[in-house]
């Protein structure tokens, strides 16, 4: 039996990787991929808390995240191809015209 | 045999995660979040969740990568360099994080075992089954709520990517 720390440790893990490749990388899909990984990363807390507190509303919220992250993909990579046509680039170095 | 399995799977999880963030070609780097995502489906089956570990693979590793694969070849990317100038800190950042998180799981003590979802009553009923009782019963409204989405991000997605025609 695996205790619940473990699964919690390895989702604290995979979060912070995500939050390390949006923080540190300049093309903007690797930043969209790292936020699939920290998407991940609460997947595997909700079902590990289901199985662990055996209820089963972790696993029908992952399926709500799921959604969420298909809808966030969808927009993302349509924002992504808008801006390449517009800018010629992904390096979000020189997407600072927003920036203070 | 459970923990070895929980290692193993684990081990490539972060390893491949890893990889993601570290690889300079896109491309490898949406395979290796491939790999990921088949791992934490096989996470998802040692916590006896059937359904969603099916839904993983089919929604994460059938849908959104191949949206991901698709746009990185459209794109058509030269090389350039990887890392932000800001990456210093952000890698100092995220050992802070990582170390607080740490702390928070090392000290936090859980509640045990509350509802009435036992692995033999899960069994008894069928992981989808117990799964789509509680979607189309309590969450009858949030599941609803989930299609708009999809039909919002779907029209959104049409809208932005499509070429704007002179006239």
């Amino acid at each position: 039996m695996v205790p619940l720390s473990y699964y919690l440790t390895l989702s604290a893990v995979l979060f912070v990787i995500g939050v390390v490749g949006v923080l540190i990388r300049k093309n903007i899909i690797i930043i969209l991929l790292s936020i699939e990984l920290m998407l991940n990363a609460a997947n595997i807390n909700f079902v590990a808390f289901s199985h662990y507190l055996q209820d089963i509303t972790g696993q029908v919220f992952v399926f709500f995240v799921m959604t969420v992250a298909a809808a966030e993909v969808a927009v993302g990579l349509a924002i992504i191809i808008a801006l390449y046509r517009n800018r010629s680039t992904i390096n979000v170095e020189d997407i600072s015209l927003m920036k203070w | 045999m459970a923990q070895l399995l929980f290692f193993y799977f684990g081990g490539v999880i972060v390893g491949t995660a890893t990889l993601v963030v570290t690889l300079r070609n896109p491309i490898y780097s949406a395979i290796s979040l491939l790999v990921t995502f088949f791992h934490v489906a096989g996470l998802f089956v040692l916590l006896n969740a059937e359904f969603i570990a099916a839904v993983q693979v089919l929604v994460y590793a059938g849908a959104i990568l191949v949206l991901y694969l698709f746009v990185v070849m459209l794109l058509n990317l030269r090389r350039e360099e990887r890392y932000h100038r800001q990456s210093l800190v952000g890698a100092l950042l995220g050992v802070v994080l990582l170390s607080e998180l740490a702390l928070i799981v090392s000290r936090s003590t859980f509640q045990s075992a509350i509802g009435p979802f036992t692995p033999a009553a899960l069994h008894a009923v069928g992981n989808t089954e117990a799964v789509g009782r509680a979607l189309f019963t309590t969450y009858l409204l949030p599941f609803e709520v989930a299609s708009l989405i999809l039909l919002v991000a779907m029209i959104g997605a049409i809208v932005l990517a499509k070429r704007v025609v002179q006239t």
